[in-house]
């Protein structure tokens, strides 16, 4: 292979908080790739009958996995929004540095709100819907 | 590589013909996921609970299997290509590179295979 450079270059820029909420978009992706493995094996649980649902189900209801999931949906949460604002950007809007700056801060505020809500909503209430 | 300028080097091989389509596919995706997962996500939370019963009666409805297999395609193809970008980024040997971009293709296959094949089956043997 010739020696080219090699994107992106991720330690050699001070750390801004715009870089930081691209690197998140990264890793939340890729969180949520894996997610799709445990999405896959729960429909394929539901198709394969009652019995294998519960051995499926009782696994993931096991304390330790339900912080697991928690985290999956904050993933999502964070990856949805910040993906709404990559497309504004690649349809035009929003590139200029004071506007991203604006955005990424929005960003965040309405990761933190959303994805507390729906932690609650899937988690809290009644504790068993699992 | 040597000899010549930049541009004496690129000419003559031709143009790949496909220069945009994995940043236009990955958009195009990421566009037709935020419907697609937004009505996941909150199907889920509509649900009265996630035992066996409910959960496969809510797949089974022709509808939201139709939508479940539009989700599952889309998500795992945005998915296959976003984890693609990283690894060509960010595993550098070439062998390794080449592996691991073979392994992320083989297992998003086998996510969209499997979850289609769920999703058919609950929704066909359905009462």
């Amino acid at each position: 292979m010739p020696v080219r450079p090699l994107s992106p270059h991720a330690t050699v820029y001070r750390l801004g908080y715009t870089m930081v909420l691209s690197f998140l978009h990264r890793s939340s992706g890729v969180a949520l790739a894996a997610g799709l493995l445990l999405l896959a094996c729960w429909l394929m649980a539901a198709a394969s009958g009652p019995a294998a649902y519960a051995r499926v189900t009782a696994f993931l209801g096991h304390g330790l996995f339900q912080v697991v999931l928690g985290g999956w949906l904050v993933a999502f949460v964070f990856h949805f929004g910040a993906g709404i604002r990559h497309l504004c950007w690649d349809a035009g809007y929003g590139f200029e540095r004071p506007q991203a700056r604006r955005s990424a801060r929005v960003l965040v505020v309405a990761v933190v709100l959303v994805a507390a809500l729906l932690v609650y909503l899937f988690f809290c209430p009644a504790g068993v819907r699992s | 590589m040597k000899g010549g300028t930049a541009l004496g080097r690129a000419l003559g091989r031709g143009s790949a013909r496909n220069g945009v389509h994995h940043w236009w596919v990955q958009r195009v995706s990421a566009v037709a996921l935020v419907p697609l997962s937004l009505w996941f996500l909150l199907s889920l939370l509509a649900l009265p609970g996630f035992d066996y019963a409910s959960v496969t009666t809510f797949i089974g409805a022709p509808w939201h299997a139709v939508l479940l297999c539009l989700f599952i395609g889309t998500v795992t193809w945005h998915s296959q290509l976003g984890v693609q970008v990283v690894i060509e980024d960010y595993v550098h040997g070439h062998g390794t590179k080449v592996a691991s971009l073979l392994l992320v293709q083989f297992a998003h296959g086998l996510v969209a295979a499997a979850g289609l094949f769920a999703v058919l089956k609950i929704a066909f043997t359905a009462s």
